[in-house]
């Protein structure tokens, strides 16, 4: 149980049976008036964000969280299925939990899977991931257009732009917190 | 030290130690008072931190009025004030506070103290705003009644927001933000309702003789002209403590020894302004962390 005093940046709290994390926090006591807590939150289930102003003696649940280590196995329609690494539990994760994150996410890939009360609701990636180049318009030598950069397709259908010297079938490391890429992998 | 940390701290100390020259210059005792204490004020919204079976000061008032009681006329104190669960931008749980009192003078010599003790610290009279704005401090400084004040600012009127229950809601996000902006400004005639520890207006008991004073949106000070009527003083502490217990915390002994003396305590005005906030100020920081040599969570 938190009292609005535990309030601060980043607290995950449950409200209205949904799991919040404050992204937000003002702290103002006019005068000699009553403490207020002044928070946007966002919905970490359906991103939806949320204002809400609580006063000193209001109280709220802990939004029950766990984070497990988990690997990803296939995908098969919308569904993906992962493993969990310690008890080799093997859960679906709908595609809409997943969101961008299946731009990056390979066959036996790590990642940390978030569950609400034991109902997954998201996924971190590593950083970075390294993927395979199956689609890239060959370096047109003499090209004098000056663009630094051209559009190839990854393993996972993902599209982004790279430099030009990048081939198809080579590696390449990408940040999955902006979809960028970031160097090229020796395989 | 970071070059900008330590010119804070240098800032800081010479504004204390201006602030101190000031009131010793206009013929003011300065007083020390003890910070543990039995009894503070009961104040349904101002958590006294417990120290053994006693606790912490909130704010030196008890004891300084007191002191007016005991036959000092003008005092005041720089001193450490403790409060549980105020912690933002703009609050620290252990605060410093600039406290004064005059016997045989009401809330209207305190405004003429701040809008002199304000020029003695910044004898230019100029200061910037934290958008860079310009502010000046030449007075008098303008007044505005909190009734006004909901009025220009606010999207409700004091009347509505009392009855529902959004005083303080409104004022802290609606309003405070925009006052003193460009000059100081007194925000005076509150409510009766929250009058605290002030006197009702002789002339028009629906407000109290209390104001405060706010610059660049930051509420600085907070005067009035002292209750000094012990029954109705007795009153309020047994209502507030009613408030205390609702809100369920323990409430707390009466202080006793502080009504007693009130009997005796000639008319009298006193003020409250927090100097970590006048540091803020001066030097620009828009976060309290910044004008102290460390911070609760640093401990």
């Amino acid at each position: 149980m938190y009292t609005a005093a535990d309030l601060r940046k980043g607290l995950k709290l449950e409200i209205d049976g949904y799991p919040y994390i404050v992204t937000e926090f003002q702290f103002a006591k006019p005068g000699k008036g009553q403490a207020l807590y002044r928070t946007k939150m966002r919905n970490m289930v359906n991103g939806n964000m949320l204002e809400r102003t609580f006063r000193s003696n209001d109280k709220f649940e802990k939004a029950d969280l766990e984070e497990r280590p988990m690997q990803y196995l296939y995908s098969q329609g919308d569904d993906f299925i992962f493993m969990d690494t310690q008890n080799y539990e093997q859960m679906t994760i709908a595609r809409d939990h997943l969101g961008e994150n299946t731009s990056y996410m390979t066959d036996n890939m790590e990642v940390q899977v978030l569950l609400f009360r034991g109902a997954p609701i998201g996924v971190t990636l590593p950083i970075t991931v390294t993927l395979r180049v199956i689609k890239a318009d060959p370096w047109a030598k003499g090209d004098t257009s000056g663009s630094d950069s051209k559009p190839v397709t990854v393993e996972t259908g993902y599209e982004l732009q790279v430099p030009p010297f990048v081939d198809e079938g080579e590696l390449i490391q990408i940040d999955t917190r902006t979809g960028e890429y970031m160097t090229r992998v020796k395989g | 030290m970071k070059p900008q940390r330590l010119s804070v701290l240098r800032q800081r100390a010479a504004l204390i130690q201006a602030a101190r020259s000031f009131f010793i210059g206009q013929g003011f005792l300065e007083v020390e008072t003890p910070i543990r204490i039995p009894a503070p004020a009961p104040e349904a919204h101002i958590e006294p931190e417990p120290s053994g079976l006693w606790f912490l000061q909130t704010s030196p008032e008890l004891c300084m009025k007191r002191l007016l009681a005991a036959g000092c006329d003008k005092i005041f104190q720089v001193c450490k004030c403790f409060r549980r669960n105020e912690r933002g931008d703009r609050h620290l749980p252990e605060l410093t506070m600039l406290e004064w009192y005059r016997a045989g003078a009401d809330y209207r010599a305190l405004m003429a103290d701040c809008e002199a003790l304000l020029l003695a610290l910044c004898p230019g009279g100029r200061l910037r705003g934290a958008d860079g704005q310009r502010l000046d401090l030449a007075p008098p400084w303008p007044r505005l009644t909190v009734s006004q004040a909901f009025a220009r600012h606010a999207s409700l009127s004091l009347d509505q927001a009392l009855a529902e229950g959004r005083f303080e809601e409104v004022m802290a996000f609606e309003i405070e933000p925009f006052l003193g902006r460009a000059t100081p400004l007194f925000l005076c005639d509150y409510p009766a309702s929250q009058a605290s520890l002030a006197r009702l207006d002789p002339d028009c008991p629906q407000v109290a003789q209390r104001f405060e004073f706010y610059l660049d949106g930051l509420e600085l000070a907070n005067g009035f002209s002292e209750l000094v009527d012990a029954v109705e003083q007795r009153r309020r502490f047994v209502e507030e403590r009613e408030r205390i217990v609702a809100l369920g915390r323990p409430p707390g002994p009466l202080p006793e020894p502080f009504l007693a003396d009130l009997e005796r305590m000639p008319p009298a005005a006193g003020i409250a302004l927090g100097l970590d906030r006048l540091v803020m100020l001066f030097t620009g920081s828009r976060n309290i962390d910044q004008v102290v040599a460390f911070t609760p969570e640093s401990l």
